[in-house]
């Protein structure tokens, strides 16, 4: 439950699905995060947001483990998933990923098929069925809000879809697997306005049924999509809550200067 | 900075060094066309040897150069595509594998005879394949390996590093994301890089000259302990150690233009199966 200390402005019965604590990365020889203990909220959605180089893409990519492909780097501290430490030794990364989706900054949907795109996750998961693949195929576009412009064309290259879409897609993708948690990193910095409108709306939808933590260097952005903020600063957490608190209120005094743009 | 005629001076004197380049390549090709064409016919390509090759056909030389290809292909495609997965997928940028990579770009640089008398000692003699298509065919694949590695590892580091973040992230194993999502991409970079080696190794005279060409041996091979004629080798021996080889121009051209085509159709299958993947992988 809610330390009232920390989060004094968090609801008492709010459920935490992530919990960090005192967390340090390193790359190699340099320390990249400091002392992160973050509770993130079930069902809603949490902003990452910071200076650039202050560690949101580091930190969200401890969440799922990705960092543990980068040589030489390592983790200190504890990130547990529903009461799971994740880098307890014997882990099942396959498990963790399968429970915690990613959906990157630049959209990397395979030169497939809209279709092997989406059932790409289902299918090595051991999905052979046909029929349940294309229910689960339709299903995620839909609840990416990108069905009804590639439904007639499933077999086509996703490579042949506009940027905002492929990023729809990538997201569908990322559904398709099941998770309950889904990572976005700066998931419409790429993008123009109309679309960037149409995946802020899209998470608007999600976070009914998932958790989500979202980095992004728009600030507008952040006070229009998500509940929780998160303000990091030099790899370090300055502090983190209810987002219209840190937008009007913030505890912290850099806060303050960033979010009003006196620096970053 | 530079000037504009500087610039045009630069471009010129580039433009010029290629179409010298392109002279060259022409005329070695329209010399053995001109000379090699006449001697092309049916009973030249189909037929065997006669009159220690002074007359007949050269199919055996065909046959024979054709099953080393074969061979070395089944030999050092899976070998060096797999150890370029292992380099660029797998091994960890330590000294060990530093000096692995450095053993595989000084191989690609020892003399082809050099390969051949390694061969004659491992396969021939050691593992006591004697003379044969199986003896030639692994040494060829040694000289070809150093090649199909740094082409194979080269186009597997190409694939984006977006596919492979995607993939992992959807819960892929490395070796599922390697599979699914990093060789069906650089397959096509693998291969041609390979099949372009391969058709340099085909006609190569060194490596095979001690592990199983023939000299003169008018039949078709049984099995891949038997020794071959090849088309390097027999054009080697036409043109320097026949006693009549001033009188049998027509049968050396002959000979090199069907082992030009040879070549030319590899590197024309190369360029095919890139174009096919092209098409269908494109980002
Ligand atoms: N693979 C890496 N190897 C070494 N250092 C890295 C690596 N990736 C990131 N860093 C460093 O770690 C620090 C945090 O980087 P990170 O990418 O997490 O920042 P960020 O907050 O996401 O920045 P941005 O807003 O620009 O995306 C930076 O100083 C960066 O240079
Ligand atoms: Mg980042």
């Amino acid at each position: 439950m809610v330390e009232q200390s920390l989060y004094p402005n968090y609801p008492k019965d709010l459920e935490m699905v992530i919990t960090t604590n005192q967390v340090n990365f390193f790359y190699g020889p340099t320390q990249a995060l400091f002392d992160i203990s973050l509770l993130i909220p079930a069902k809603h959605v949490t902003a990452l947001i910071g200076p650039s180089g202050c560690g949101k893409s580091t930190f969200l990519r401890c969440l799922n483990r990705m960092n543990d492909t980068i040589p030489h780097s390592r983790v200190e501290g504890e990130i547990s998933i529903n009461q799971k430490d994740i880098y307890a030794p014997g882990t099942d990364v396959v498990e963790l990923r399968k429970e915690v989706g990613m959906v990157f900054q630049k959209s990397n949907p395979f030169p497939k098929s809209i279709f092997d795109n989406v059932a790409y996750g289902p299918r090595i998961h051991g999905e052979k069925n046909q029929k349940r693949l294309t229910e689960i195929v339709e299903q995620s576009l839909q609840q990416a809000a990108i069905w009804d412009e590639v439904k007639d064309r499933l077999q086509a290259n996703a490579m042949g879809l506009s940027g905002g879409q492929q990023q729809r897609l990538c997201i569908a993708r990322a559904l398709a697997v099941g998770p309950k948690i889904l990572l976005m990193d700066e998931p419409a910095s790429a993008l123009d306005p109309k679309s960037t409108t149409r995946i802020e709306d899209l998470i608007g939808e999600l976070r009914t049924n998932y958790t989500i933590v979202i980095v992004t260097h728009n600030m507008q952005q952040a006070a229009r999509v998500s509940d929780y903020t998160a303000f990091f600063y030099e790899g370090r957490l300055i502090e983190c809550d209810a987002t219209p608190k840190i937008f009007t209120n913030p505890r912290q005094k850099q806060t303050e200067d960033y979010i009003t743009g006196r620096f970053g | 900075m530079m000037n504009n005629s500087t610039e045009k001076l630069i471009l010129f004197a580039l433009r010029l060094i290629t179409y010298a380049i392109v002279l060259v390549i022409g005329y070695i090709l329209f010399d053995i066309i001109r000379n090699g064409a006449p001697a092309l016919n049916w009973q030249f390509i189909s037929g065997f040897p006669r009159r220690s090759g002074a007359a007949g056909g050269i199919f055996p030389a065909i046959v024979g150069t054709l099953s080393l290809v074969v061979g070395t292909i089944a030999v050092s495609l899976p070998l060096g595509i797999g150890g370029a997965i292992y380099l660029a997928e797998y091994a960890e940028q330590n000294k060990f594998n530093t000096l692995i990579r450095l053993a595989i770009v000084t191989l690609a640089g020892v003399p082809s005879i050099v390969f051949g008398l390694f061969g004659l000692g491992i396969f021939v003699l050691f593992c006591g394949f004697g003379p044969s298509i199986l003896a030639g065919s692994l040494t060829l694949a040694c000289m070809v390996l150093p090649t199909i590695i740094v082409a194979s590892e080269e186009s597997l580091r190409a694939v984006p590093k977006g596919f492979r973040d995607a993939s992992l992230a959807l819960g892929a194993t490395k070796w599922e994301m390697i599979r699914t999502n990093i060789l069906p991409y650089s397959m096509s970079g693998m291969i041609t890089g390979s099949i372009l080696g391969i058709g340099r190794a085909a006609g190569e005279t060194a490596p095979i000259l001690l592990t199983v060409a023939a000299f003169y041996l008018p039949r078709l091979p049984n099995s891949i302990f038997d020794q071959v004629m090849a088309l390097p080798y027999h054009l080697y021996i036409l043109a320097t150690q026949h006693p009549e080889a001033d009188k049998i121009r027509h049968m050396q051209y002959g000979t090199a233009l069907v082992l030009l085509l040879l070549v030319l159709g590899l590197s024309l299958g190369a360029i095919l199966i890139r174009t096919h993947f092209r098409k269908k992988f494109r980002w």
